[in-house]
């Protein structure tokens, strides 16, 4: 490698150098999650195929109802909002190592934190700082909500995945006592809910589009959180606690706080995207905020292998999957639950593909240096 | 009929029957992750497997008239999504337990899609043995009409004991789970006892879903499960990896669940859904409580990843 062309141009079929050894290992997670993500279309096929309906009709009527249309994608981007947020939920902490799967609970509790905040919120204050202190109250519920899985697991040793797990069954039941007793408004007979936002007080849409302002705050959470832990030195601290936390302690990095303020960040996502479900979406804290975001959001992390920029497309294909939900069920005749088997299948089958990672001789520069 | 004629002893009664009623999930699964944490794996799929064992159950059962084809059934599924488990969690850099949330997600889409046109049809439902039948009152007598598989699961209890401890097969079980490399020396294959293990224990997940679509609430629908199949996992931990403790614990995580309803029944109605939480926090302080920083929970087989 005397020249420094021959490091860039690839000589002879072999292409080696700088350029080289980047462009193989950002290529090694898009070729392997594009080769799971086609493995699980063809099992699910399969699936289809043995239920005696046609798999292409499928993909092409989910094609229509998530991206064919400018009507359809505004509604993709709709329904990935949240799940911009909630997979952040998971994402953040796996940077430490933890897998923390309880952002259903910490949307449900920022959901009834941000509508307890509007209460008196919306009588003091025009909209925009009501948004603000709503945005904030849900920030700190589900802050506090998953800040307590991380703390838990530094200084208890218990384990993240079951804790928060629990506790998002316990934030449910939370909110459901919340909804039903001090915060019910005595108008909401059958579906009992919060007393609902002013009209004025909704998050709009955003300006020439049929989106809300949920999906622009979670693509900039989603940059935010990136840099973050990409570019500060928060955030490259994390990292290694995250490689390894003994080291980390030997090396006097706060490891504690570390964990305890990641999660406490993740939770912060998961709470804003219950603020932003009631704020854009229901005008109040009910049931209908609990529609399984969280969990789909820790499909859209793995995905997207726990990096905040790739969450940004996995969000709107899962959202826009989840938006063709209603046309597969209408024009083939499927349960609603078809979507669920999809994203069951590309789930199992990624995670699976992860034993495909440093296999593959041309996307490890390594070998390359040891054969040569 | 008349609730008041045992008074106020109508609570502690209703908290027995819920917890011996709402125990026998409790039993199956924690019995089989027993089973799948002491060759070293962990199984956090077993929610799926359960959800889809209750309505592979509640299927076979409505097609065929007999509830006990469908526990049978639900058993080979159970095994069926444990080997997935297994057989995928052998591959070198695969993750159990973030398998196990993909499998929990898996089983559970697939059990609403094929379990979608059960919702409305009714199931024979299992038998159960009326041990009360010495007692005038009905309460009693509700109390103690006991399940069949409640008591197979008390059977199961201390059979697993006495193979895990006295047994060629359970001692090949604990040399697996506490050592790989162990194992291996003495010529076991540990990837061929953790897919059996894993299978075992999807089965008897199953089985505790199929008690749940068949007897109690016995009907199958998409709310079927309330995490019973991943309490499962922390009731582990808190047994110590002992069967009888699963068993104890198991009525213990019961009667939390049947608080709620039993205090409701005597009109204690403010906190319902907070009673309903019960169990969950329950669960999450004896975690709390048994845990520890610097060392693993006493008993825990070596290779089990679980706390990394």
């Amino acid at each position: 490698m005397d020249h420094v062309d021959e490091a860039v141009i690839p000589a002879s079929g072999s292409w080696t150098g700088p350029l080289a050894e980047w462009t193989a290992r950002r290529l090694e997670p898009v070729v392997i999650g594009l080769g799971a993500i086609l493995i699980g279309l063809v099992l699910f096929s399969l699936f289809i195929l043995a239920l005696g309906k046609s798999p292409l009709m499928l993909f092409q009527l989910m094609y229509t109802g998530g991206f064919a249309s400018w009507f359809s994608i505004q509604n993709s981007f709709s329904r990935a909002a949240p799940l911009l947020l909630t997979a952040l939920c998971v994402a953040l902490p796996a940077r430490l190592g933890l897998v923390v799967i309880g952002g259903e609970g910490a949307l449900a509790l920022g959901g009834v934190a941000a509508a307890a905040a509007a209460l008196p919120l919306t009588h003091l204050l025009p909209p925009f700082p009501t948004l603000v202190g709503m945005a904030l109250a849900a920030m700190l519920a589900g802050g506090v909500w998953i800040g307590c899985v991380g703390a838990l697991r530094h200084y208890r040793g218990v384990n993240e995945t079951i804790s928060s797990l629990l506790m998002s069954y316990i934030a449910i039941a939370v909110m459901n006592q919340l909804v039903e007793g001090p915060l019910r408004d005595p108008a909401s007979l059958n579906k009992p809910s919060t007393p609902p936002l002013p009209a004025d007080y909704m998050i709009g849409s955003l300006p020439g589009m049929d989106v809300h302002w949920g999906f622009a705050i979670g693509i900039a959470a989603c940059v935010l959180t990136y840099l973050l832990i990409e570019t500060t030195t928060w955030g490259f601290a994390a990292r290694i606690a995250g490689g390894n936390t003994r080291a980390a302690e030997v090396q006097g990095l706060p490891v504690g706080r570390l964990i305890v303020s990641f999660t406490a960040l993740a939770g912060g996502c998961a709470g804003l995207a219950g603020m932003i479900e009631v704020a854009a979406v229901q005008g109040s804290a009910n049931g209908a905020i609990i529609a399984g975001y969280g969990y789909t959001g820790i499909l859209v992390a793995f995905l997207a292998r726990h990096n905040p920029l790739a969450i940004i497309p996995v969000a709107i294909l899962i959202g826009g999957i989840n938006a063709s939900g209603g046309l597969i069920q209408r024009r083939m005749g499927l349960p609603d639950a078809t979507v669920l088997v999809l994203q069951g299948t590309l789930f199992v089958v990624i995670l699976a593909c992860e034993t495909l990672y440093g296999r593959f001789k041309l996307f490890n520069p390594e070998l390359w240096k040891r054969n040569s | 009929m008349d609730s008041t004629a045992i008074g106020l002893w109508g609570v502690p009664l209703a908290i027995l029957a819920g917890a011996i009623r709402v125990s026998t999930p409790f039993i199956f699964v924690s019995l089989g992750e027993t089973i799948t944490e002491r060759s070293g794996r962990i199984n956090l799929g077993l929610e799926g497997t359960l959800v889809f064992g209750a309505m592979t159950a509640y299927a076979i059962a409505v097609i065929t008239g007999s509830p006990w084809l469908g526990v049978a059934g639900a058993m080979v599924a159970g095994a069926i999504f444990g080997l997935v488990h297994g057989f995928i969690c052998r591959w070198p850099k695969v993750n159990d337990i973030a398998i196990g949330i993909a499998m929990m997600q898996f089983g559970l889409g697939l059990a609403f899609f094929l379990g979608k046109p059960y919702i409305q049809p009714a199931a024979p439902h299992l038998p159960s043995v009326p041990l009360g039948f010495w007692s005038d009152m009905p309460q009693i007598r509700a109390a103690l009409d006991i399940n069949v598989l409640f008591l197979a699961g008390v059977a199961l209890a201390f059979a697993l004991r006495w193979v895990l401890a006295d047994t060629r097969i359970g001692l090949t079980l604990r040399v697996v789970g506490d050592s790989t490399d162990a194992a291996r020396a003495m010529g076991i294959n540990p990837d061929l006892v953790r897919l059996v293990a894993t299978a075992v224990g999807g089965a008897l997940a199953a089985v505790g879903g199929a008690y749940l679509s068949l007897y109690y609430p016995g009907a199958w629908n998409e709310r079927i499960s309330s995490g019973q199949g991943l309490m499962a996992v922390a009731l582990v931990i808190f047994a110590r990896w002992n069967p009888i403790g699963c068993f104890l614990a198991a009525l213990l995580f019961g009667g939390a669940g049947a608080l709620g309803p039993a205090l409701q029944s005597v009109g204690v109605t403010s906190g319902y859904y907070l009673f309903y939480a019960a169990p969950y926090a329950l669960t999450l302080i004896i975690m709390i409580a048994t845990s520890s920083p610097n060392r693993p929970v006493p008993g825990m087989p070596g290779a089990l990843s679980l706390t990394k």
